[in-house]
């Protein structure tokens, strides 16, 4: 039972990792602010929360279990109010969405 | 394990620093900086699991809560210029003018 309690983690961490580092690149490469929200929004979902169930399972039912929790519920609740204050910032700001005119004109 | 996962999360921020850098607008790189943050948080998790003191779990938590709140003061100060001001454009405490 705890083998498969690794391997699960294990596989948990390294998908998270992955998809962290698919946000970042995407981050680093997409053209404009609101399309660059999209990989920081991978982070903010699938690799924090994958990479830290995994944690969780490596810990089990301990305080540091209990502390990694609080850290997800947290997450959860702040990465969605963080991203929309921002994208709100950004409008109020007159940053402008890029439109497929617009990019047809830049490339 | 969690060697990987830490180096996985160094090129992340490494990553997210660059844009930090680069980023045209103020908004990048506060959008890069808050998820800096968050990698920052994942990455005390994981060096506290990889050298197995999970203790360094509570300055994890608080990293998360310090991350959040920063990073909605510096959007409200871009967005409206005072970090004293209300949405609807009056500063409480103060005489209207």
């Amino acid at each position: 039972m705890n083998v498969v309690f690794d391997i699960v983690s294990w596989a948990l961490i390294l998908t998270g990792s992955l998809f962290a580092l698919t946000g970042a690149i995407g981050l680093l490469r997409l053209p404009d602010f609101f399309t660059r929200m999209h990989g920081a929004a991978i982070i903010d979902s699938f690799g924090v929360s994958m990479m830290l169930t995994g944690f969780f399972l490596q810990s089990g039912f301990t305080t540091a279990g209990v502390k990694l929790v609080l850290i997800f519920m947290f997450m959860i609740v702040t990465g969605p109010t963080a991203t929309h204050a921002l994208a709100k910032a950004a409008l109020h700001g007159r940053l402008e969405p890029l439109t497929p005119l617009q990019e047809g004109n830049q490339s | 394990m969690f060697a990987a996962a830490s180096v996985a999360i160094l090129v992340t921020m490494a990553l997210l620093l660059v844009r930090a850098l680069l980023g045209p607008t103020v908004y990048d790189r506060i959008l890069a900086v808050n998820s800096f943050g968050t990698k920052t948080v994942l990455i005390i998790a994981a060096y506290g699991f990889l050298t197995e003191r999970p203790d360094f779990l509570d300055i994890a938590l608080v990293y998360a809560l310090i991350n959040f709140v920063g990073t909605v003061a510096v959007l409200k100060y871009f967005e409206y210029g005072d970090l004293a001001v209300s949405a609807a454009g009056s500063r409480p405490g103060r005489p209207e003018r």
